[in-house]
């Protein structure tokens, strides 16, 4: 995170900023501005246009005589010749105070609820420093989202980013929902808050947001950042950055515990695709640029804990895979940083599964340190590795008996058959509204392993079978 | 010698004026004094890669050449240190700088103050060569570090003497062709230069990690290359760091090349408080973490692999064992690609840089086991293990291709096994190793002379496998005949029981390679019993229901004190039990 103090990070030129008309070329999102000899790599810039709208931009590329300048809005209206352009000495800054909990800004951080604007002696720099490696701490808190297939097979902890891969027509929105209202530590009641940044999603969507905080009363502790699809794209760079420095600022100046949802990361992509282009770029892959590896990271890897600090980042990001194609490269670049992913099912959603997740794609990397023995149970990692087995086998045997029958299964392949079902329907399918425990999850866990025979039970120590496994009458 | 800057594009910056400026010389950019590397020169044009963020940098901020290329500083000390990708010390940072990395600051690599017990061992008056040890110093509890005679340096010894020094004291000197040479605990060596040595001897000594897939299966050699690729969530991370925990070399050298803060401090966490498993002592005592997660500089993260490198074979000369983990390598290849990019270069495949496949082979090439550059003959090893994200889990692209092309083990990671949480997640049927031929006599003479069938019989009963899995998935398990379900059984047991192997069971995680080969033949011997109670009219169903089978799925279970013992009465049992069996029926 940014000091807090003196802006010592950026040298700042004290003179008053000049204002340049010699705007020599409009592409895209882009200003190339001529004459200009000391702009600032990635200094804030003040665009007036003949008509007096005003618009933020920042410098991309600056070399004697020309400053590339990325516009943040639209570039409609502006010309070469009135337009003014004021580079403001400084790089992109956010005020941040308390009063920012219940709010909802636009895309830039500006009011968007009629309220007034952030006063504040505190304006921390967007652009976050590296947390160093050395002070994190590793996350290790559970934390229940109600949902068992969350819960048991991909469990979240307190600094973990974990990503919801879904597609067009899929349910993330209310799974996603569902998290933030029933996310909770075990037997705790912290201080806790949601940070939404949602990106070119549209009023729908963000509707559906706004309402779920309200009727749950999770307003007041919601700081919301809307950029709509009918935004200008270019704000979608800026968003998840103003909101992730209201949550650094939350998190470890406050001692909150944050959430913050980014939804949809796809859109941002595609905002950085747009500028790579506007620039004549190299392309990398399908046209995105080569650095977006990188500068996803500098999103991601925001979220985590510090040593010694109370508050923590969770970060809840949601992107759709364009043709629900998880080898594209925004799904594909996202799961190499962060820790894990929760995949939507379009073949779940089809048997009417809710939440569809499928389990077999879905990952929590950072599972093992939050669970076991005082932070779950002492049987849990046994059993989602036992249940994560039998359902795989289970999907083979359903694939299996497509072809030969149900009636060429062996008597134990059946069983496996049978559990895969019920895993779907019991284990996977919840109500949107129903919050499970952990203990309700396990148990129903149980209730499906006890199905198989005791010696199928390879992953589970003996103990752990002896104590919770349901031995049934022979049938 | 202060140039100027004439453009400024992420992190690439263009400087105009620098005179006398060389390749590869570090610079420092702007009144922070952020650190750069020149990568390119026309006339007095240089464009610079700067390995911290660039933001707020503007054309005519100064621009100042160091006059000396990238290196690092090496010397007793680097142990148990933490460095980002420029070798600067991450405690020191975070007691500087707070929790998150603020630019410009220099730390030294090394602890300037640390008073070292110096014993010197050579003779004042003689003629020194390069790597002739000049004395040793306990640097930990595990390693003697030997201070050497810089490469390229050479001289007669006109002053030397024992006592307690800092890395900063003259500790004697040497009189060479051009002069006095000073003499300190510590040499530098410039990063993209391989340390020279006298000749590369042939990979014959496995590097034995404990993980039974891999010294049963497709063991390494020292001073070997293996390759790991893997999409993600396939355990490559896990499987990494099994190696760097249980390989038996004397250094391990992890470097953390662009991926997750998280995973690193997981790192930061667990390696200080694992015990070597052969001295009990902390493993920090022989480890070196370099660190550079993906949210640092891009330039830093392509220096990265090259800091651990140098470090390393600054450990192998003095004779040591080293192994060296690049996790992962796509990222600095990424790094590569991206700063290729800001260049404008004319880009080779899928964007990265057309000297990719070179910069690859030239990285691996630095691993082998070598007699060093010394008088008296010393040999040590370094091993590298690079991990490979593909993006997609598609090995057909470039970094993988030009990655296999030059390491002699390929251990394949599949994400279907990870899925059915079959960990390691080494697929058996793709993965090779090409050091089976180098290492057999070493297996033959060290462990048993039916070593190498043993193993080539459990390859076979794998592949027939997978070739019985075929029909079966056309007919049925029932429509086998008995004799192939029991292949498939014996198949069963090796997958679940011998190549599944849990990183997080006290026990399981590691294996000795005496215990591996109790395992495989116990498993292999019930397969022969299996066959011949079948030939006399038992079903694998019977053979299935048998209690030694319990046991025997038990075996990674078995307490390596007590290991012979144990496997001579579970043989014995086994025998007995299958014997009878097939009498009865």
């Amino acid at each position: 995170m940014a000091s807090t103090k003196a802006p010592k990070t950026a040298p700042v030129d004290a003179d008053v900023p000049i204002d340049y008309r010699t705007i020599e070329r409009v592409s895209g999102p882009l200003l190339f501005v001529r004459d200009v000899e000391r702009a600032a790599y990635g200094e804030i810039v003040s665009i007036e246009l003949p008509n007096g709208d005003r618009r933020q931009g920042q410098v991309l590329d600056s070399r004697r005589g020309l400053a590339i300048v990325q516009v943040f809005g639209p570039t409609m209206g502006m010309n070469v010749h009135q337009t003014s352009v004021k580079f403001m000495g400084e790089v992109a800054r956010l005020p941040v105070s308390d009063e920012m909990l219940g709010r909802v800004f636009n895309g830039l951080g500006e009011p968007r609820d009629g309220g007034p604007r952030i006063v504040s002696e505190q304006r921390l720099e967007i652009v976050g420093n590296a947390m160093n490696p050395y002070s994190r701490e590793e996350p290790s808190e559970f934390i229940q989202t109600g949902l068992t297939n969350i819960d048991v097979m991909n469990t979240l902890v307190r600094g973990q980013k974990l990503p919801i891969f879904s597609g067009a027509g899929l349910p993330h929105n209310q799974i996603a929902a569902q998290i933030v209202r029933q996310a909770k530590l075990r037997d705790s009641t912290e201080n806790f808050a949601v940070i939404f940044a949602a990106m070119g999603i549209t009023s729908e969507e963000a509707n559906f947001f706004l309402k779920e905080f309200e009727s749950t009363g999770a307003l007041e502790r919601t700081v919301v950042f809307l950029n709509l699809s009918s935004d200008p794209s270019m704000e979608r760079i800026i968003t998840p950055r103003m909101a992730l420095t209201t949550a650094e600022f939350l998190a470890y100046e406050r001692d909150m515990h944050i959430l913050v949802v980014l939804t949809d990361m796809t859109n941002y992509c595609e905002a950085l695709r747009e500028v790579a282009a506007a620039r004549e770029e190299v392309p990398g892959r399908r046209g995105y640029p080569g650095y977006m590896y990188t500068d996803l990271a500098t999103l991601y890897e925001r979220a985590g804990k510090i040593h010694g600090r109370k508050g923590s980042i969770t970060q809840l990001p949601i992107l759709t895979m364009p043709a629900d194609d998880i080898t594209h490269p925004i799904p594909d670049l996202t799961g190499y940083i962060t820790e894990g992913q929760i995949v939507a099912s379009r073949e779940l959603q089809r048997r009417g599964v809710y939440p569809p997740i499928d389990v077999l794609t879905s990952l929590s990397r950072l599972m093992n340190q939050g669970i076991g023995k005082g932070r779950t149970r002492d049987d849990h990692r046994g059993v989602a590795d036992q249940l994560y087995a039998s359902y795989a086998t289970g999907k083979d045997q359903r694939a299996l008996s497509a072809i030969v029958g149900e009636e060429a299964l062996s008597s134990v392949d059946r069983i496996y058959l049978k559990i895969a079902e019920r895993f779907e329907t019991e284990f996977v399918g919840q109500r949107p509204d129903e919050d499970r425990t952990i203990d309700e999850s396990l148990a129903i866990g149980w209730d499906l392993l006890s199905a198989l025979p005791e010696a199928e039970l390879k992953r589970v120590k003996p103990e752990f079978i002896q104590k919770y496994y349901k031995s049934r009458p022979a049938a | 010698m202060a140039g100027a800057v004439a453009r400024v594009s992420g992190p690439v910056v263009i400087a105009e004026g620098l005179t006398n400026a060389k390749m590869f010389d570090v610079v420092r950019v702007g009144e922070l004094g952020l650190v750069g590397e020149i990568i390119k020169l026309v006339g007095e044009t240089a464009t610079v890669q700067v390995y911290e963020d660039t933001t707020g940098i503007r054309p005519g901020d100064k621009i100042e050449t160091t006059g000396q290329a990238l290196s690092v500083e090496l010397g007793p000390g680097l142990l148990k240190s933490i460095y980002d990708g420029v070798q600067r010390p991450l405690d020191v940072l975070q007691k500087n700088l707070g929790d998150f990395i603020t630019r410009g600051f220099v730390a030294a690599p090394l602890d300037e103050t640390k008073k070292w017990e110096f014993t010197a061992t050579a003779r004042v008056g003689s003629e020194l060569t390069p790597g002739t040890i000049l004395g040793t110093v306990q640097e930990t509890p595990l390693i003697l570090h030997k201070i050497m005679v810089p490469p390229e340096v050479r001289g007669t010894l006109t002053a030397l003497s024992s006592g307690t020094y800092t890395i900063r004291e003259k500790i004697g000197t040497m009189k060479g062709p051009a002069g006095e040479i000073p003499l300190t605990l510590t040499q530098r060596w410039v990063v993209r230069l391989p340390r020279p040595v006298q000749q590369k001897l042939a990979p014959t000594i496995p590097l034995l990690t404990g993980q039974r897939v891999i010294d049963t299966f497709f063991p390494v050699a020292k001073g070997g290359t293996a390759a790991i690729p893997g999409p993600f969530g396939s355990g490559k991370t896990v499987t990494q760091q099994q190696l760097a925990k249980w390989a038996d070399s004397d250094v391990v050298v992890y470097v953390g090349c662009g991926e997750r803060g998280n995973e690193m401090t997981e790192v930061l966490a667990t390696f200080p408080n694992l015990v070597d498993p052969k001295s009990k002592r902390p493993l920090m005592e022989r480890t070196i973490l370099i660190a550079n997660t993906s949210n640092m500089p891009v330039a830093a993260r392509e220096a990265s692999v090259y800091t651990g490198i140098t470090i390393a074979e600054y450990y192998r000369d003095m004779g040591y064992d080293v192994a060296l983990m690049a996790d992962s390598t796509s990222r600095w290849a990424e790094a590569m690609r991206e700063i290729s990019g800001r260049l404008e270069e004319m880009p080779g495949e899928e964007g990265y840089p057309a000297y990719l496949g070179r910069r690859v082979a030239e990285f691996y090439e630095r691993a082998g086991r070598v007699v060093t550059l010394s008088p008296d003959q010393r040999t040590g090893s370094v091993t590298v293990v690079g991990a490979v994200s593909p993006p997609g889990g598609d090995f057909a692209e470039p970094v993988s291709q030009n990655t296999l092309r030059v390491t002699r083990v390929f251990w394949a990671l599949d994400a279907s096994l990870a899925s059915r949480r079959h960990f390691p997640s080494i697929n058996w049927l793709q993965s090779y190793s090409l050091y089976t031929g180098d290492l057999e006599e070493w297996y033959r003479t060290g462990i048993a002379r039916d070593w190498a069938s043993l193993r080539q019989r459990a390859i076979q009963t794998l592949q027939q496998e997978s070739e019985l899995q075929e029909i079966v998935q056309l007919v049925g398990v029932d429509a086998l005949p008995e004799r192939e379900k029991g292949i498939l059984d014996v198949s069963r047991m090796l997958r679940e029981d011998y190549l599944q192997q849990s990183a997080y069971d006290e026990v399981d995680t590691y294996t000795s390679i005496q215990k591996q080969y109790r395992m495989l033949r116990a498993i292999l011997s019930f397969g022969e019993r299996e066959q011949e109670a079948i030939g006399k009219g038992a079903t694998v169903g019977q053979l299935q229901q048998l209690p030694v089978r319990q046991k025997l799925s038990r075996m990674k279970w078995i307490p390596e004190a007590d290991l012979t013992n144990s496997f001579d009465q579970l043989e014995a049992e086994m025998t007995q039990s299958v014997a009878q069996l097939a009498t009865e029926s």
